[in-house]
């Protein structure tokens, strides 16, 4: 559906609509936990309690005390991600579309981690954050060809998270495609094999949904943490 | 040699990467069980590590996988 705001092309496609979706599912699943405030928690409190507590405690761990601010930005992004993976696994007919399949959705991600660890770790740590490219114990002579190393792999991180969870969702979708059309093409007599691997293959997939959400989450505490307490 | 021959070689050639990637995931996992057979009390505390490394390493077979489908689409 084509829609213009003011020049921008705000379009609301399968990937807004779905993104719609997951906002919405979240505030679901963590409202609708939380309504019965039980000391004793029922089964859906603590499931939005563990969530909560799975990501204080990343960054409890890797960060430390002064982490606080960031849990909400965190956690959103764990949510957001690890629904997009599975929205993306869901059988929605015509409409299925895994949103972080696409390079720019989580580049976009990335693109705000790096700028928010950057400014985070010039804000709380001052120049000392530049420390973090020099590391210590390194024979003069090297210094320089290091520090450019150091800034040109602190540059890559925004693309080396997008791109792993981008190729991780969109390699299991065309493997999963793939396997779909082996399956067509044998037919009846000969189908059955590649169903069963496409079976198995969704529980993979479920798994890495999962895994790179978490993935994904943590490596932002650890570049946090750099932000924190720079140099190696 | 046209560009499509080409093209084709060149994907081929990068997947020669998914070896390292095959190493490096059998090295994270094999260390985890020596360890744990060890140490069997400490192997649920760093299975989160386990998994992190395994990520990491799978993103490297993962970014192959970006150049393959880069030299076959885009150049």
């Amino acid at each position: 559906m084509d829609l213009k705001i003011g020049g921008i092309d705000a379009s609301i496609t399968n990937s807004s609509v779905l993104m719609v979706a997951i906002v919405v599912l979240v505030t679901v699943f963590l409202i609708g936990g939380m309504r019965k405030r039980a000391m004793v928690p029922g089964r859906w409190q603590s499931m939005a309690e563990l969530s909560y507590e799975f990501i204080a405690d990343m960054l409890q761990d890797n960060v430390g005390p002064g982490a606080r601010r960031f849990f909400p930005f965190v956690f959103t992004l764990f949510m957001f991600i690890l629904s997009a993976n599975l929205l993306g696994l869901a059988p929605l007919g015509h409409y299925s579309f895994t949103v972080t399949s696409h390079i720019i959705v989580t580049f976009a991600l990335a693109a705000v981690v790096l700028t928010g660890v950057t400014i985070t770790g010039f804000v709380v740590s001052g120049t000392k954050f530049l420390r973090l490219f020099m590391p210590s114990g390194v024979p003069i002579a090297l210094l320089p060809f290091l520090i450019v190393i150091e800034i040109l792999s602190y540059l890559v991180r925004p693309f080396s998270l997008s791109i792993r969870l981008f190729a991780n969702m969109m390699a299991g979708h065309t493997m999963l495609k793939v396997f779909a059309s082996f399956v067509i093409a044998l037919g009846i007599i000969g189908g059955w094999a590649p169903f069963a691997f496409i079976v198995a293959l969704t529980g993979l997939e479920l798994g890495i949904a999962v895994l790179q959400a978490y993935v994904f989450t943590i490596l932002t505490c650890i570049y946090l943490n750099d932000a924190f307490h720079p140099g190696h | 040699m046209e560009a499509e021959a080409a093209k084709l070689i060149g994907a081929g050639l990068a997947t020669i990467a998914l070896a390292g990637v095959g190493v490096g995931i059998g090295n994270i996992f094999g260390a985890y069980i020596a360890g744990s057979l060890r140490n069997p009390a400490a192997a649920p505390k760093v299975f989160g590590n386990v998994l992190l490394g395994f990520a990491l390493t799978e993103a490297i077979g993962l970014f192959a996988l970006v150049i393959a489908m880069l030299i076959l689409f885009v150049f």
